[in-house]
């Protein structure tokens, strides 16, 4: 087996953990981590299929790794929204995470201050 | 087995293990360690995939500036931690996700031993082009000049997001200091770290910007560690974080996507196209983009880790 093929197939079981991180943790912060690892494991499968373009004497594609560069920033941008929104939600209502019985609650608390 | 196969294998067996952890870890401020030792692993797997820029790059924001800001989140958190953790779903339901992400895995894992042999790639159109603008570093050709367009609009996502964290601030805050005033010691060990690494951390971070023409390095990766070592004084309380009304800040921020959005307009008058670069000045013009492009995207960095005023313009 390849290093391409093996790093693809850990990043393939990267995406699963994370997927898994996001759907049974409550915390809000544990699934902008679980989704951040998920992430990890995508940039992952776009870097072996850079790997394998490797051309013209150079190691890899470097369309791919130029979009995993971008892809990271743009990841890193939007999980500090995530982390500012969640730290927001639970200045305003003391919670942090989806709970939908506490939803009306936060309504109300959010009108008062 | 090569002993090459070997470390991957080991690599690649480390990072489903730390990964794992970082998912099961009871703590939250655990998963967030595990996370970062995570990203570093992960840099460690992209050096051997032969991609050194994007190793830099995950090194950097990936790990580094998302594991501050999550450890950062998880302090003021600690409070939601118990009660938060009691709404745990049931272990039907983790069982019928486990099942759903085992086959999105497998999903996955068939299409990495599927991949097209020979595998199509743009290497040589990145590398038969590159003359023409100049510079070494064929990934840094690609940011900058061959998918420029896709460089501008991120540095766009970039300053959209600290608008949106900026937003989320109180009207009583609204151009005041992001995040509490640390107080930290001046004679900690914090605050000696910060004397000591922010001078070599900033001739560093320009050094890595400005090899990226040339060799792995590039404006992002240099960015980041510019971000960092402000970062690193504001935590140590050396610095106080700007006030966000203050001119010269929003202009460090804007600087860099205006200038780079004022060169591509230009592209039509001089080379006929949105972006183009004559081929004589195509390092002059990238440079020029480069330098104030690399301040903004440090300034806007930094600021999406500080986060939304906290206190007023006057305190």
């Amino acid at each position: 087996m390849s290093a391409a093929t093996l790093f693809g197939l850990c990043g393939a079981a990267l995406v699963g953990l994370g997927l898994f991180g996001l759907i049974v943790h409550p915390q809000l912060l544990r699934k902008i981590l679980a989704f951040n690892l998920l992430g990890g494991g995508v940039f992952l499968l776009f870097g072996i299929v850079a790997r394998r373009g490797a051309a013209a004497g150079m190691g890899g594609d470097p369309v791919p790794q130029a979009l995993v560069i971008t892809g990271l920033v743009v990841a890193f941008s939007a999980t500090a929204l995530a982390v500012a929104l969640l730290l927001r939600l639970s200045q305003e209502t003391g919670q942090a995470t989806l709970r939908s019985d506490a939803s009306t609650n936060a309504g109300t608390d959010g009108v008062h201050r | 087995m090569t002993i090459a196969l070997a470390f991957d294998t080991g690599l690649a067996v480390l990072v489903l293990a730390v990964a794992s952890w970082t998912i099961a870890a009871r703590e939250t401020f655990a998963a967030a360690i595990g996370f970062v030792a995570y990203g570093l692993l992960l840099a460690l797997v992209w050096v051997r995939l032969a991609a050194p820029d994007v190793a830099l790059t995950e090194a950097a924001i990936g790990s580094g500036v998302t594991g501050g800001l999550l450890l950062g989140a998880c302090t003021r958190l600690r409070s939601s931690e118990a009660p938060a953790a009691a709404e745990k779903p049931g272990a039907a339901l983790r069982l019928a996700a486990a099942a759903v992400c085992a086959l999105v895995s497998a999903g996955l894992a068939a299409v990495v031993l599927l991949l097209p042999d020979p595998a199509p790639t743009l290497a040589p159109q990145a590398v038969a082009s590159i003359a023409a603008t100049g510079l070494g570093n064929p990934v840094t050709a690609v940011l900058m000049a061959y998918r420029a367009i896709d460089t501008l609009l991120e540095t766009v996502v970039l300053l959209l997001a600290l608008v949106g964290i900026w937003s989320l601030a109180p009207d009583r805050f609204w151009g005041g200091y992001p995040g509490l005033r640390q107080r930290g010691d001046r004679d900690g060990v914090l605050a000696f770290l910060a004397q000591l690494l922010v001078p070599v951390g900033i001739l560093v971070g320009i050094h890595i910007f400005w090899v990226g023409s040339v060799a792995p390095g590039g404006e992002f990766q240099g960015a980041t560690i510019l971000a960092a070592m402000w970062i690193l004084a504001m935590m140590s309380g050396l610095l106080d974080s700007p006030a966000m009304s203050r001119r010269w800040l929003r202009l460090s921020l804007v600087a860099g996507p205006t200038v780079f959005l004022a060169i591509g307009l230009a592209g039509f008058a001089m080379a006929g196209a949105f972006l183009a670069y004559p081929p004589a000045y195509a390092k002059l013009l990238i440079l020029t983009i480069e330098v104030p492009l690399t301040l903004s995207i440090a300034a806007t960095l930094a600021l999406l880790v500080a986060g939304p005023p906290e206190r007023t313009p006057q305190q």
